[in-house]
């Protein structure tokens, strides 16, 4: 428990790291904020006005302590475009990102993690080579290319799936909220007509990225399964006649998990960043498509908010990352 | 003993061995053929262009492929396919600056990190570990939302979500070498840092850091043309893949599919080629970190 602690307070340094940078990245670059926010055909006093109100007059240590009293107040300043506190607009979207990310995730492991494993057993076979190609190929994807890829496929030419307008389509209602993710309320609300309609509406945008993330997780697990299938446990386990299966699922995987948890950090990086991408191809309503449009309009205080968001989710991640791998090694909680 | 013999024997050896290493490996010499390929589409973009890549001609707007317009035309009825060529050298140009741009800063803060430790090493750790905690994309949209909508700032951008990547690759090379005996002999010999560092450390780590340049060619790439797609950095009338592609996604739903097509398969097949030879070089490079 003290080191669960001790490594929750690891992570202090770099949230206020993240914190620090999300701030210089509108008050210390070049470019005059106020001028910034005014717009074009604002007068020098407008302008000295909305310096005033945003303090931006105040020396920058002041203004940085400004922010980060904002900030524990879950203050992330007010959208341009839309007159809404960012705080809100991402709170309404951020369910409809995690349920994409989540999905995406899952399917991934799902299908890499077996993939990985039947490469390492059966090495140099077709499998194993399809795992190679696969791997190669997947971090090559543009992830908004392979996503049009399949609206074009699945769509229009064989009409299997809705066309990519979102959650759910003109004709549903959403469900009552409980947890945010559609898949769910629709489920506890027991409208399995919405379901469907919310589960034919994930299933693109949730392939497109989960086919991004394939790759690094079929890798390491094959490189981990090998490594692990090498050595001397194994040999002794199969000596002692246990069944294949036995060997692969119990004694080795088992053990070649640790590497594959630590990768799942950098494979969220890849997915939260890839989630962008996603949402704008298939006018997913997330916090991506609203940094988007907050981007196109030069709506700052959104970005900023969407950035800092999302930072700070990905500390979080890796944090549970990290107190997961406490929990699979006894070796990580002993301190080795 | 001729002096001018010499000096070209271990050439040809290198050269024997990289022919020896793709005969062997058929797949890092599609690469390469592949990577040519690229590199003649950049240096020579508007010359064996078959069209002004700019030129829009309305009556032949959103023409599927033919054998005039072998990739078809876009909205305008601009040529696809020397639109594609053309936006070879701006994409792999915003790649390339950004690795050459984070090989030196990186590689030079990496090199300081590893050789002389203490808090030089602190601070290079702790930049870098602050950048890490972005999902890197995010982070470049946000520096380029911040910086400017500019080409100069997405080669930034790109640079900096590198940069944790390059500084641990020549910290950790530098570390291993930094006792090394021909090291302690170059000291003994009257050499300062500086000099040990550039001289002798880092031609040492260059093999290594050349197969991170080309595996971070790719990713550089496709966060350059994601960058676009969204918005950031270049603008539509120039072709550029990522733009392409986005002004194509319009018209996918109703069945004019070469649009985004054809910039959206050039540009997977450059990121495929450059991480098949980034493999392919670090196995010829580092044996034994092949999987």
């Amino acid at each position: 428990m003290r080191q669960v602690l001790l490594r929750l307070a690891a992570a202090l340094p770099t949230l206020c790291g993240v914190v620090v940078v999300t701030f210089l990245l509108t008050r210390v670059l070049p470019g005059d904020t106020a001028t910034y926010f005014a717009g074009p055909t604002a007068s020098a006093e407008a302008i000295e006005q909305i310096r005033r109100e945003l303090g931006l007059d105040l020396p920058l240590p002041e203004q940085f302590w400004r922010y980060v009293v904002a900030l524990t107040k879950g203050d992330l300043g007010m959208s341009l475009t839309t007159g809404q506190p960012v705080r809100a607009e991402i709170a309404t979207r951020l369910p409809a990102s995690a349920e994409l990310t989540l999905c995406a995730l899952v399917l991934a492991i799902a299908i890499a993690m077996p993939l990985g494993v039947l490469a390492a057993v059966r090495q140099g076979s077709l499998i194993d080579h399809a795992c190679r190609v696969l791997t190669t190929a997947g971090v090559s994807l543009p992830v908004f290319f392979t996503g049009l890829l399949l609206v074009y496929v699945f769509y229009f030419v064989l009409g299997w799936m809705p066309a990519p307008l979102g959650r759910l389509d003109a004709f549903a209602t959403a469900p009552p909220q409980v947890s945010g993710f559609y898949l769910i309320d629709t489920l506890l609300a027991g409208d399995t007509e919405t379901f469907r309609a919310a589960a034919a509406q994930i299933v693109l945008p949730a392939t497109t990225l989960a086919l991004f993330a394939l790759a690094p997780i079929a890798r390491i697990t094959r490189a981990s399964m090998l490594a692990v299938l090498g050595s001397e446990f194994i040999r002794t386990a199969r000596a002692s006649g246990l069944s294949g299966p036995t060997v692969v699922i119990t004694y080795a995987l088992r053990n070649a998990l640790l590497p594959v948890v630590t990768v799942l950090g950098m494979v969220f990086s890849f997915l939260l960043g890839a989630n962008v991408l996603v949402e704008k191809v298939f006018a997913w309503p997330g916090i991506g498509s609203y940094a988007v449009e907050a981007l196109i309009a030069s709506d700052f205080a959104p970005v900023q908010g969407f950035v800092l968001t999302m930072a700070v989710l990905y500390v979080l991640l890796n944090l549970g990352i990290d107190l997961l791998n406490r929990a699979i090694d006894p070796r990580a909680r002993h301190g080795a | 003993m001729s002096p001018t013999i010499a000096p070209t024997a271990p050439r040809d050896s290198i050269w024997a061995h990289a022919r020896y290493v793709l005969a062997g490996n058929p797949v890092t010499l599609f690469a390469l053929c592949l990577f040519l390929a690229y590199a003649l589409m950049a240096l020579l973009g508007p010359m064996i262009a078959p069209f002004d890549p700019m030129a829009s001609d309305t009556t032949r707007a959103l023409q599927a492929p033919t054998w005039r317009h072998w990739f078809g035309t876009d909205q305008l009825g601009r040529d696809i396919l020397s639109r594609v060529i053309v936006a070879t050298r701006v994409d792999l140009g915003i790649a390339l600056a950004s690795v050459v741009l984070v090989f030196a800063a990186g590689g030079l803060a990496g090199l300081a990190a590893g050789f002389f430790g203490g808090w030089v090493d602190a601070v290079v750790g702790r930049i870098a570990d602050t950048i890490m905690a972005f999902p890197l994309f995010v982070l470049a949209m946000g520096i380029v939302a911040a910086l400017g909508n500019t080409i100069p700032n997405i080669v930034l951008a790109t640079a900096i979500i590198n940069f944790p990547l390059y500084a641990r690759v020549a910290r950790a090379e530098t570390l291993t070498r930094r006792q090394a005996g021909f090291v302690d002999a170059a000291r003994l010999s009257g050499h300062r840092d500086g000099a040990l560092l550039l001289g002798q450390v880092l031609p040492n780590i260059m093999p290594i850091m050349v197969v991170q340049m080309s595996l971070t060619m790719g990713y550089a790439i496709l966060n350059a043309a994601g960058l676009s797609f969204i918005g950031l950095g270049v603008r539509p009338p120039t072709a550029e893949w990522g733009i392409m592609v986005a002004e194509g996604a319009s018209f996918i739903v109703s069945g004019e599919w070469w649009i985004a097509l054809f910039p959206g398969a050039t540009l997977m097949l450059a990121v495929f080629c450059f991480n098949l030879l980034g493999d392919g070089l670090r196995d010829i490079v580092d044996p034994r970190r092949r999987t």
